[in-house]
């Protein structure tokens, strides 16, 4: 197998153009006047120093061209619909109205799937937030998640009715499901999108996504491959509005009884009693790091929480000292969210906190330490002391909020 | 009981930035470690090892700097390492590198469990791992924060899904993704260092792994990168000032509105 990516040394002129146009640092010249050396295992071969050299000296194996044929038998935007307990949840709503757009600039429909048992009130609620047709399986072995047979019934009807793109949420449920229906289709699948857009000539969908902890952005794209499958970030997209008048189809989807087999068996579930509200879906984050001091005081936190309807969440250091349980912790071990506000009660603000939050629209930052890091992202800050700071807030909002 | 964990080695910090001028990824002289997740799927098995017996295999895929990686684990106390490293990866997404992950598995034949961290801190995807299961159509369980109890056919494990916690039963041979609530990772003892450096770390290349050719690197990988960019910076930081009083009276006055709208 020869290189997917070559440097052809009597074209190359060593003008170093190469070097520069690598987005990834992978092209590297030991000095001036020498050929550049390509690192393959930085390289993504995304073409850039293709186009930056005048002189044709940089050789990128072709993909096969995709079967434009194949390509096209693709349409239809399709949306993943979680349910809990037949609760259709809000990332369902927040994707469904990103694929409106989708749908409209593509020309094409707009449809949800929807897995679960006696669903169909859930799915007159997909229809009222825009859904044109939801593709129902109502099966008693689908009323709650499991890996295997939801899996495979998606891999089914993507295969039936051929979907150009495939969106789903990044929830815990969601990350676990959709890269077992991406393998068998041979479908590209970009984790936790943060933003989507039809690209005007190739129709392609461009998935743009946050790496190494937010401090860099990615677009990716699928030419070749369908369903153009994504995961989508909690909070970033808006919800479609409920439009009771909204007209669409639900069509009950028959499936084989050998799809619908698990080797795994649920032994038992405990809703958490801790949170009232899950905190990827959480709008509002009010979260408290060392500086809360012991766990007494969290109870400050759930307070101003309960004030102005948010989740709580915590640093690690918070988490470590057994303050809060680990569901809670907020961070690159932890869960990454992002709300609409997010209130960093005595959390210094390291880098691994950071990889967690820092895409919240507005950060509000109380700290004692005007030197913490935290201060450095925040949208306000204020230096003080939690324990008079916090109470004070929560009283604030009560009477602000009228309540 | 074959124990196999799947690690990868990432960059210490998650601090890497864009060169303004060049617009390169500015990752110089930061160090590499194993993937955090990838500890607890480590200090996991080496538990599992010393209640059932066996042997534990630790696989990475990489480039062959990745082999310090696997000397780590080697120090922790796993009894074997492969290095999976060939140009013919280069341009691997995640659907060509759960592909060569398994068709590694393949070639080892008898792992009873396997084990990955939830996520990698460079890309955060989450989808080798089931990847992987799906590529040897093996079960999984996913985000796995505690063994109830295990044995050579099966296991049932706690996972901790968004709204709460699931006990589950699999059978064996079967695919785990692990979260930091597992277990504290050790530290390499002494002998497991000395021990370290005289393993043999095997590597395999492409065509050691039987593969279709069409599934590796670059033929195999649906998705490609176009473009990379620094983020919008965070609009106006503005630190509030004055008495606590007046500090909570700006701020509610800020937020009240957010506040009321994102309660609905
Ligand atoms: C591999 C790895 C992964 C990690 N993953 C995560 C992760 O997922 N999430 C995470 O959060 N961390 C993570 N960390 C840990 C991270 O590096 C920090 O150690 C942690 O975030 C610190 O938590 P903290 O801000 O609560 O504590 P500290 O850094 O100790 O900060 C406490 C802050 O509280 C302030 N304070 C104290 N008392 C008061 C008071 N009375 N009023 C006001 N302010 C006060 C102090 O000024 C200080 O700034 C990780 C680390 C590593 C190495
Ligand atoms: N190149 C690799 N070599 C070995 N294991 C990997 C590799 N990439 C990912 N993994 C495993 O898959 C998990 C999830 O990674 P990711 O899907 O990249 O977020 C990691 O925690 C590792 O256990």
């Amino acid at each position: 197998m020869s290189d997917p990516i070559q440097i052809l040394n009597d074209k190359c002129v060593s003008c170093g153009a190469c070097v520069k146009a690598c987005p990834f640092d992978a092209i590297s010249q030991a000095e001036r006047k020498t050929i550049p050396v390509i690192d393959l295992t930085k390289c993504t071969l995304c073409g850039a120093c293709v186009q930056a050299c005048k002189f044709d000296a940089i050789l990128m194996q072709a993909k096969p061209a995709a079967d434009a044929n194949a390509i096209a038998a693709y349409k239809d935007v399709w949306v993943f619909a979680e349910q809990h307990e037949g609760r259709v949840q809000s990332i369902t709503y927040e994707l469904l109205g990103e694929g409106r757009k989708l749908a409209t600039d593509l020309g094409c429909r707009l449809c949800a799937v929807l897995l679960g048992h006696d669903v169909k009130a859930a799915a007159a609620g997909l229809i009222a937030r825009g859904a044109d047709i939801v593709y129902a399986v109502d099966r008693p072995e689908l009323a709650f998640f499991q890996d295997e047979p939801y899996a495979a019934v998606l891999v089914e009807l993507v295969r039936r009715h051929k979907p150009a793109i495939f969106l789903c949420g990044a929830s815990t449920m969601g990350r676990s499901l959709v890269s077992r229906v991406a393998v068998p289709l041979r479908a590209g699948l970009t984790a936790d999108c943060t933003g989507l857009a039809i690209d005007p000539e190739s129709k392609n969908l461009l998935q743009t996504r946050p790496a190494f902890g937010g401090n860099i952005m990615a677009t990716i794209v699928s030419p070749n491959a369908r369903p153009q499958m994504a995961t989508v970030r909690h909070k970033v997209m808006k919800e479609a509005p409920l439009d009771l008048t909204h007209q669409g189809k639900v069509r009950i989807e028959e499936i084989a009884f050998e799809l619908l087999a698990s080797r795994t068996r649920r032994v038992k579930f405990e809703l958490e009693v801790e949170t009232t509200l899950n905190l990827s879906e959480a709008n509002i984050i009010v979260a408290g790091g060392r500086g809360m001091q012991k766990p007494e005081n969290f109870a400050m936190l759930r307070e101003l929480a309960g004030a102005i309807g948010a989740g709580v969440g915590a640093s690690r250091a918070a988490v470590d000292a057994n303050w809060i349980p680990y569901s809670h912790q907020v961070g690159q071990t932890g869960k990454t969210v992002c709300p609409k506000i997010y209130i960093a009660c005595g959390i210094s603000g390291q880098i691994q906190h950071l990889a967690g939050m820092s895409s919240a629209d507005i950060i509000v930052a109380i700290n004692k330490d005007p030197e913490a890091p935290i201060f450095k992202v925040a949208t306000y800050g204020i230096v003080g002391d939690i324990m008079t700071i916090v109470p004070k807030l929560t009283a604030a909002f009560r009477a602000a909020l009228g309540k | 009981m074959h124990y196999v964990v799947c690690i990868k080695q990432v960059p210490e910090t998650t601090d890497v930035r864009i060169n303004p001028e060049t617009k390169t990824l500015m990752r110089e002289g930061v160090a590499a470690i194993v993937n955090p997740f990838d500890m607890y799927a480590i200090e996991e098995a080496l538990r599992m090892k010393e209640r059932l017996g066996g042997k534990i295999t630790v696989l990475t895929m990489g480039p062959p700097q990745a082999e310090s990686a696997l000397r780590e684990a080697l120090s922790m106390g796993c009894d074997q390492a492969i290095l999976v490293s060939d140009r013919a990866f280069a341009g691997s997404d995640t659907w060509a590198t759960s592909y060569t992950l398994a068709q590694a598995i393949r070639k080892l034949g008898d792992a009873t469990i396997i084990l990955c961290g939830k996520q990698a801190s460079d890309g955060d995807t989450a989808q080798v791992g089931p990847g992987i299961a799906m590529h040897l159509d093996l079960p999984q369980i996913t985000y796995v924060r505690k063994i109830e109890s295990m044995d050579e056919k099966h296991i049932v494990a706690q996972r901790l899904m968004d709204d709460g916690i699931e006990t589950v039963e699999s059978p064996l041979p079967a695919l785990l993704t692990v979260i930091k609530e597992l277990n504290e990772p050790r530290l390499p003892s002494l002998k497991g260092k000395l021990n370290a450096r005289k393993v043999q770390i095997v590597t395999w290349h492409a065509a050691d792994l039987n593969p279709d050719p069409k599934c590796l690197g670059l033929d195999g990988s649906p998705t490609k990168v176009v473009r990379i960019f620094t983020p919008a910076p965070r609009g106006g930081g503005q630190m509030l000032q004055g008495e606590p009083d007046e500090l909570v009276t700006q701020l509610v006055e800020k937020l009240k509105d957010v506040v009321l709208a994102a309660r609905g």
